[in-house]
């Protein structure tokens, strides 16, 4: 109270201009979440974790808990395995391939997924352009189905997914000064030992988003596997969705989803920790 | 160039050649199967044909999901954008506490699952009483536009030097003017191409809008997803191949607005 003439921090007027977004947003989103999960804590007899007792008791939900995190492993895999160096590529690239590769990441990003899944039903059919390739290659022996199949729902997804995985490493690729690498060369050290040593850490930030940003979302996909591998294989997000729509069993549904938001929000509040571990390590 | 510098550039090259093919291949095989005169989606089509989207006007139910979608898509967009520019300025402007917390809490629809948000919504909507399908994917679209224009437009406004509205003033603008003529006009760019990929959200949202659907108001991609599921043939390449070329629109004019490393900013 020593200093009367400074105005309080919350009678600045111009924050006033938030309101209306972040009452709207309180409203319509961060109350239905907060009641979903609220619901789902609550039976009969007050604050109960029985759906959940119950829901992981059934050894079939393991297998759907289970799928859904060996795909999404699967997807962020393969995804990083395709992403990293073609973050580089898009980094060292010339100005018109760097154009030509900026495109082909930005423009599926605008275009839905129920377009991009509908796409793959048709790339993974038995005469569809990937069993083609193969065939061609002379890596299979006769054309097969991947639609339906979990590698061509990983496929799929990763391809979906991809740009998100990119862009971050892209993202602090670029600010690398590249004499660092030749600095270390000059000293003598091998390139495994410049690239475990100077690049792996520096891109480490950009590592950790896109994993993040790909595992969660494929994770809670739902049209993806619907319309790649069908019902016989249920993930958490495509239980939740068929519980609500087709089985109209609210509380199983309102189970898994509040277990996806879970996931999703220990995702993001874990990265975003981890990406500030290693941003203070460095400094 | 040494022996090491040339075959870095190949790797390149071959890394980038692999990646561009491989992003672009769902985008490319839905125009050409939708330019393709087979029925069972052969590649490359033994012959084109115009036939698929010849058959789009006698699709029943496409017209008014393409209307409910266009609809929805602006009112939610338009929206947004005032809320979202009124509180991008309250976020770069204003001297409160909790301004990061704010910020998080409106970017992060982005990163929660749709799905989830939308089973909380279904239930939320009902308990407080909106039962009407279409004031419901409404108010719920405004929720997927606004991140887009809160986080581009607080990034365009964290760059602009407000010092130029005071000079503009100095020089005998009033302060409306002033805004108008230096504010907006520097703005306009993030401001146009927030809002067009805002719009493409909302027009490509499946796992949000499928909760809020009846046998009347149903938008684009929940009856597409239909068809594929009765019946699928080319014609729903055809529906994509347009929904692909607007988004071709929008990347060229933003572009020419913004342009393409600054739309690829994470």
């Amino acid at each position: 109270m020593t200093v009367k003439s400074a105005p309080s921090p919350w009678r600045d007027p111009v924050a006033l201009l938030a309101a209306p977004a972040v009452i709207y947003l309180l409203v319509v989103y961060a109350f239905p979440l907060l009641w979903l999960f609220m619901k789902s804590l609550t039976g009969p007899g007050g604050l109960t974790l029985q759906p959940y007792v119950s829901f992981l008791s059934d050894p079939f939900n393991w297998r759907v808990v289970g799928n859904t995190l060996r795909v999404a492993a699967w997807v962020t895999v393969v995804c990083f395995a395709i992403g990293y160096p073609a973050a580089f590529a898009l980094a060292r690239a010339g100005a018109v391939l760097q154009i030509v590769m900026l495109v082909s990441i930005i423009l599926p990003l605008s275009v839905g997924a129920v377009v991009k899944a509908f796409a793959w039903q048709i790339v993974l059919r038995r005469d569809g352009i990937v069993s083609q390739t193969l065939v061609g290659l002379g890596l299979w022996d006769e054309p097969q189905r991947l639609l339906f199949t979990e590698t061509g729902l990983v496929l799929g997804a990763a391809n979906i997914f991809l740009p998100f995985m990119i862009l971050p490493i892209y993202s602090v690729v670029k600010l690398i000064d590249p004499r660092l690498s030749e600095a270390g060369a000059t000293l003598g050290a091998t390139p495994l030992y410049r690239f475990t040593h100077v690049t792996l850490p520096l891109t480490l930030p950009g590592i950790v988003s896109g994993v993040a940003f790909v595992f969660s979302m494929s994770v809670s996909m739902f049209v993806i596997p619907s319309l790649l591998i069908g019902d016989r294989f249920q993930t958490l997000a495509t239980l939740t969705g068929r519980s609500f729509l087709l089985m109209r069993n609210e509380q199983l549904g309102s189970t898994t989803a509040v277990i996806l938001l879970v996931l999703a929000v220990s995702i993001v509040v874990g990265s975003t920790w981890v990406a500030r571990r290693i941003g203070g390590n460095q400094a | 160039m040494t022996a090491i510098e040339r075959v870095s550039q190949y790797v390149v090259w071959a890394i980038a050649g692999f990646t561009v093919v491989f992003l672009m291949t769902p985008l490319i095989v839905t125009i050409a199967v939708s330019f393709g005169s087979s029925t069972v989606f052969t590649l490359p089509p033994p012959d084109w044909s115009l036939r698929w989207y010849e058959r789009l006007a006698g699709m029943r139910g496409l017209l008014p999901a393409l209307v409910v979608s266009l609809q929805i898509a602006a009112v939610s967009t338009a929206v947004a954008m005032v809320l979202g520019t009124l509180c991008a300025i309250a976020l770069v402007r204003g001297r409160f506490p909790g301004r990061e917390t704010v910020s998080t809490f409106l970017v992060s629809p982005l990163m929660l699952p749709g799905l989830v948000i939308g089973i909380a919504m279904l239930q939320g909507f009902k308990a407080m009483g909106l039962r009407d399908v279409y004031a419901s994917l409404l108010v719920a679209h405004v929720v997927i536009t606004l991140p887009y224009i809160v986080r581009t437009v607080v990034g365009a406004l964290s760059l602009f030097d407000f010092s130029l509205i005071d000079a503009a003033r100095t020089l005998g603008c009033s302060y409306p003017a002033a805004l108008m003529r230096v504010l907006v006009p520097s703005l306009a760019p993030a401001f146009l191409t927030s809002g067009m990929f805002a719009f493409l959200a909302s027009m490509d949202n499946y796992p949000i809008s499928m909760f809020f659907t009846d046998a009347w108001t149903k938008t684009l991609p929940i009856q597409m997803l239909q068809y594929v599921e009765e019946r699928p043939d080319p014609t729903i390449a055809a529906i994509s191949a347009g929904l692909v070329l607007l988004a071709i629109v929008a990347l060229v004019i933003g572009d020419r607005l913004v342009g393409l490393r600054k739309l690829a900013d994470f």
